[in-house]
């Protein structure tokens, strides 16, 4: 009798968000940002582009904010001043003497600084809170078209590419002396990073999305010595920490953003903890070797 | 008449100076080869062994001189797979998640499609370089749990997979076993017989007596180079080092 009243709570909570129309289109479309964010982390983790990720995604937002100004797609503004702000960084490290993770810091919270006076400036109506830590149960109809876009584009763009990636991020020298064009690789990987930046933000906010670009890679880092495997970990529990950070928040009236990251940074912990080979408590014994 | 003079030449490097952000790390650097001929370059840590094969491998730009390879520019060389490069174990990443099979196989990524789908000939270029280092039962192992000596010999199989004809090694012999030092320097041995021009780096000068037919010595710029008969001499060794006599050098004389 208990349990069975048990089992119809449990289901309960799994389908009456699922009720709702913008739930549905949310977990969707947060799924979807997460596996694409999830496929990109296990380059940049082991790239080590972590700062990278997070000087871009904050950089975007001055173009957010000009975008919604003038009526433009939002990705479009966010996209040119995510590649600007890499390629200012760039400019200013090769001539200066000021070091690499200095220059992007440099960078990144001046085009944020700026994104948060024009917001204060143009009266629009922006909605700041959103822009900052995501809106995933607000998306609206055009932002779900130009979200499929870009993540189908960036899918593919990592998939063409793939073991030129992988070759890049390994051993960019040896790339080169094979005759592949390392420099493009560098910015594909950049431009990719934008992108993922722009779809990034609607679920988590500009704050938060980092972590949509490296906790999953570092996850799956801790799990697999393959790089195929690490990708589909990573992806995996992108997916599910975002559907799981979304009922959260649903059920218990959290910020949507915040409940996503904080599932998957548990999930990292628990990685982090009890991974099989890599984790404090080595658990070698029980799993096989990789 | 003077194209074919040039043709001659494998590796042709005039004069090349190289910096990073303004800091001179090798200048007025000179170094012609020939098909078949082992070169040791032999020099203290810091005296830019690493920073000439970065120049020859056009990982850095060179802010004066002139490399050619086979009397093309590095851009056609690089196109044809005419060099192959083997790190210093320190400028890799060796927890990176890819296995022995994998390393080997981006020695064929330059002359795949732009998949890098590899062909019946890439799997069996793959599968020869890895027997060749003695490493077949180790092929599907993460680098990352291979030891020094064993990726070594994995990134010596990357090179050998390549099928370039001219091999830069930084440092082949550093931290590796008498048994696989062996194996190492038997195919360097075979390598010349194939005909490849090798360039390696090491600080071993036992290895630079036995096998090495010229000797490039270099303390940011050319110190002495030539037939390693007449230039390998304590003199020249000891200037060098900075005035330092290595002695391990001089132990047995041959
Ligand atoms: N990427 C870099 N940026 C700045 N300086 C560098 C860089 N790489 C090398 N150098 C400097 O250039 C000089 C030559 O370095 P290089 O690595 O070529 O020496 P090496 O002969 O290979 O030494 P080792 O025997 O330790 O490998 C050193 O003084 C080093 O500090
Ligand atoms: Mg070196």
């Amino acid at each position: 009798m208990n349990l069975c009243f048990l089992s119809t709570n449990i289901t309960s909570f799994v389908t009456d968000p699922l009720s709702h129309e913008f739930m549905r289109k949310a977990l969707l479309m947060s799924s979807l940002v997460a596996a694409v964010c999830g496929f990109l982390s296990s380059y940049l983790t082991l790239k080590g582009w972590a700062l990278m990720g997070d000087a871009v995604s904050h950089s975007v937002m001055p173009g957010v904010v000009v975008a919604y100004a003038l009526g433009l797609p939002f990705s479009l503004g966010a996209f040119i001043f995510g590649v600007g702000s890499v390629a200012l960084i760039g400019f200013v490290k090769q001539k200066s003497r000021v070091k690499e993770d200095t220059v992007i810091g440099l960078v990144f919270t001046g085009f944020f600084a700026l994104g948060i006076v024009l917001v204060s400036k143009i009266k629009s109506n922006i909605d700041l809170h959103s822009i900052l830590f995501g809106s995933p149960l607000g998306i609206s109809l055009s932002d779900v078209k130009q979200t499929v876009f870009i993540s189908l584009l960036v899918v593919m763009l990592l998939s063409v590419f793939r073991k030129d990636l992988i070759l890049y991020c390994f051993d960019p020298r040896h790339a080169k002396t094979v005759g592949i064009n390392v420099l493009f690789l560098h910015y594909l990987l950049l431009t990719c990073l934008s992108l993922a930046a722009v779809v990034g933000l609607q679920t988590v906010g500009i704050v938060l999305v980092v972590a949509m670009l490296i906790t999953p890679g570092a996850t799956a880092y801790l799990l697999t010595d393959r790089f195929d495997n690490m990708t589909i970990i990573a992806v995996i529990s992108a997916i599910i920490s975002s559907v799981f950070g979304i009922y959260l928040s649903f059920w218990f009236d959290l910020e949507t953003g915040g409940s996503i990251v904080l599932v998957q940074t548990f999930i990292f912990l628990f990685a982090f903890l009890f991974a099989p080979r890599y984790g404090i408590f080595k658990f070698k014994k029980l799993f096989s070797n990789y | 008449m003077d194209k074919l003079n040039y043709k001659s030449y494998r590796i042709e490097a005039e004069n090349i100076c190289v910096d990073y952000h303004g800091k001179v790390a090798l200048y007025d650097a000179n170094l012609r080869l020939k098909a078949g001929q082992i070169c040791g370059l032999v020099g203290m840590n810091g005296a830019g062994k690493t920073t000439f094969f970065n120049a020859l491998t056009g990982f850095v730009n060179i802010s004066k001189g002139k490399i050619r390879i086979n009397g093309e520019s590095l851009k056609i060389a690089q196109q044809d797979q005419a060099i192959a490069y083997v790190p210093q174990s320190e400028g890799i990443d060796c927890q990176f998640p890819v296995s022995v099979w994998d390393v080997v196989m981006m020695g064929r990524y330059g002359s795949m499609n732009i998949l890098r789908s590899p062909r019946e000939s890439d799997i069996q270029a793959v599968k020869d370089a890895i027997d060749r280092v003695d490493l077949m039962e180790l092929s599907s192992i993460p680098i990352g749990n291979l030891s020094g000596g064993q990726r070594k010999r994995t990134f010596l199989a990357r090179a050998i997979a390549q099928r370039a004809s001219i091999l830069l090694l930084d440092e082949p012999f550093a931290g590796v076993d008498i048994r696989t030092e062996k194996l190492i320097s038997e195919l360097f041995i075979q390598f010349k017989n194939e005909g490849k021009t090798i360039l390696l780096s090491t600080h071993d000068m036992i290895h630079v007596r036995e096998f090495c037919d010229l000797v490039l010595l270099i303390n940011k710029t050319v110190v002495a180079y030539g037939e390693t008969s007449e230039v390998f001499t304590p003199e020249n060794i000891t200037s060098t080092f900075g005035g330092m006599s290595p002695d391990v050098s001089f132990g047995p004389e041959s």
